[in-house]
């Protein structure tokens, strides 16, 4: 896929599934395909959006790149060096060079440290400062650089609100001097005004920084003013690839279509179609033949049901998992 | 890049943050937490009568009078005297020691212990089964007649008795802690440690161990009243410490051919006892009410 800027991030076919224990013995084991072949780029100083409805594998995405889960098949490369089969400790030392932002503004803060001693624990594994003073001057640093007053480093994570302990996350995640930051749903837990707060603080970090960005998501509105890409994924597979012009002016698959639609419009008087998805998911433990979108989309036809799609171009900067020759309603 | 369709007020939102806690003094702490006051006030008064014992106004508590058997209590022996001639007051001050040695002891043992095994086996998966199994195994004989089984294989000293009520009570902590590590494990502050590099030991010591803390000092205490109770069980049926130590056990094992006639030898050891487990479990209560952070700490 796209390949002007160089790559910090390359995930290649990459595949995560869960086994589930027998119900009993003799039982074929099944498992939860969470994540099912999925390959993508991220840019130096780029921002790529995963976006998906909860459950599709985004997350687990994510957690394969880091290092927190081993994929059951693919690869990660980080700056053309494979990482996903790396022993703990080698792959230890390029953990400085990618971090991450959790959700849950509350349980990504260990409750009994001080903001300062938070902080100082990623700057002591790399040693990246040596002294007292080093160590203060590059937590004040952090501080700074998130926006939060410098007397904040002596209190604990529940003296702030969810806003500020997020930017704590982010400080944290800064503190090794990372070139990738994966944002797994870094601003869904936060109020609307808080959040744009702490997207803009994303935003301006990766300029000053030159920050790659892996920003997951199932909020689309979030990610239109930050995001150079979005790869849609659906039920462990990525079903639309496209710069963002492209996908929110001219989305292609019809579940990004209807994702789209479901996105609010700032305007009472714009009228606006809204494409409401009718049926369920199909279980990421049986998978059906075909298509994985066939129970829900609108535009059905045989294949659909017995081959599955594969990711083809379908414009300059656009790549979509459909077997539909023309854009539905383009 | 940056420009976010955002009205300009919001992003000039002023940081606040909320003033520092201030320390609750010694009366307010009270209020809020009598069960800590009152149990922590009867384990102090009881720690003292243990170590001041021999300035107490006590006798040496088995020298034999045969003059002065079956004395009811009065100005000469406080509590009475048993069927030798024993001051029980003497006895019963310094049968104190035994109870607290015992009860203290066992509890610290049993969470090092406890939480040593949980974090191994919550921490290293391939331990896990073995390491529950034998929990289990432990769990299911019921902690009195393990520690009766136990002591049946020793001499009775108060050391075979820590080490017997020990083993049977290390299980409770083992699985407590494993759980806590399972769940705590998964936390995104732990995840975010890993991602930022920190190694397990740190991990464990830093992210882990301090996050168990406070169900296990909690647990602690409750296993200080039950070792309490278990040890004067040993010493009544025989099975603990000699019967010429004064333990609370001992006192009662030898007053209950009496009780009928002379009750008073079984009440005094009785009642220290109650009244020490009661004051543990108080003071357990108040703890968990203190620590547990879904009834206190957030507000």
């Amino acid at each position: 896929m796209m390949n002007e800027m160089p790559a910090v991030i390359e995930v290649i076919g990459l595949k995560k599934y869960f086994p589930l224990p027998r119900r009993h013995p003799g039982q074929a084991r099944s498992q939860v395909h969470a994540v099912d072949g999925v390959s993508f780029t991220i840019g130096r100083g780029e921002t790529l959006s995963l976006v998906g409805e909860s459950g599709c594998g985004k997350s687990t995405v994510g957690r394969t790149i880091l290092g927190l889960a081993k994929p059951t098949a693919g690869e990660v490369r980080l700056d053309g060096i494979r990482i996903d089969n790396l022993p703990r400790r080698k792959l230890r030392p390029l953990r400085r060079r990618m971090q991450v932002v959790f959700q849950d503004p509350y349980s990504s803060l260990n409750p009994r440290l001080r903001v300062r001693e938070i902080l100082a624990e990623p700057i002591a594994n790399f040693s990246l400062a040596h002294s007292r003073a080093e160590f203060s001057a590059r937590i004040a640093g952090l501080l700074q650089k998130v926006r939060l007053p410098a007397d904040a480093a002596a209190r604990f994570p529940h003296e702030f609100s969810g806003g500020q302990r997020q930017r704590i996350g982010i400080a944290r995640a800064l503190a090794t001097e990372p070139e990738v930051i994966i944002c797994d749903e870094a601003v869904s837990a936060l109020d609307v005004s808080v959040k744009a707060q702490v997207v803009n603080l994303l935003a301006d970090l990766q300029d000053e920084l030159g920050l790659s960005l892996l920003f997951i998501t199932h909020d689309l509105a979030i990610v239109e003013h930050l995001t150079h890409r979005v790869a849609v994924m659906y039920l462990g597979r990525i079903v639309e690839a496209a710069d963002r012009d492209s996908l929110f002016t001219r989305p292609w698959h019809p579940y990004t279509q209807a994702l789209l639609s479901a996105v609010p419009v700032p305007d009472p008087a714009a009228s606006r179609q809204r494409m409401i998805l009718k049926g369920d998911v199909p279980s990421p433990v049986d998978l059906p033949r075909g298509c994985r979108f066939q129970s829900r989309c609108p535009h059905v036809f045989a294949r659909c049901r017995t081959e599955e799609p594969e990711l083809r171009a379908v414009g300059e900067a656009q790549w979509v998992a459909c077997h539909l020759d023309r854009r539905p309603g383009g | 890049m940056s420009e976010f369709a955002l009205p300009e007020e919001a992003a000039a939102l002023p940081e606040i943050l909320p003033p520092a806690v201030r320390r609750g003094r010694v009366a307010g702490f009270v209020l809020q937490h009598p069960g800590i006051a009152i149990g922590g006030g009867l384990i102090a008064v009881m720690t003292v009568l243990a170590l001041a014992a021999p300035w107490l106004g006590t006798v040496d508590p088995q020298s034999l009078d045969p003059a002065n058997m079956l004395i009811v209590p009065s100005a000469g022996h406080w509590f009475g005297t048993d069927m030798l001639g024993r001051d029980i007051y003497s006895r019963v001050i310094y049968g104190t020691r035994v109870s607290l040695v015992v009860g203290f002891v066992v509890a610290l043992l049993a969470s090092v212990i406890g939480m040593a095994i949980g974090l191994v086996s919550g921490f290293f998966r391939a331990l896990d089964p073995v390491l529950m199994r034998v929990m289990d195994g432990i769990l299911a004989i019921p902690s009195i007649l393990l520690a009766i089984a136990l002591m049946a294989l020793t001499q009775g000293s108060v050391g075979n008795v820590i080490v017997a009520i020990t083993i049977s009570q290390v299980p409770q902590v083992a699985r407590l802690v494993r759980g806590m590590v399972l769940g705590l494990r998964e936390q995104p502050f732990v995840e975010a440690a890993i991602a930022a590099g920190t190694r397990t030991p740190r991990l464990i010591w830093r992210h882990i161990v301090p996050n168990t803390l406070a169900p296990v000092i909690v647990q602690a205490t409750y296993i200080c009243a039950v070792a309490m109770i278990i040890e004067a069980i040993l010493d009544f049926i025989g099975a603990g410490v000699p019967p010429i130590v004064p333990s609370w056990g001992n006192i009662m094992a030898e007053g209950r051919a009496l009780w009928q006639v002379k009750p008073f030898i079984v009440f005094f050891p009785a009642f220290f006892l109650s009244v020490t487990v009661l004051a543990v479990n108080l003071l357990g209560d108040g703890l968990r009410d203190m620590l547990d952070p879904r009834l206190g700490s957030r507000k």
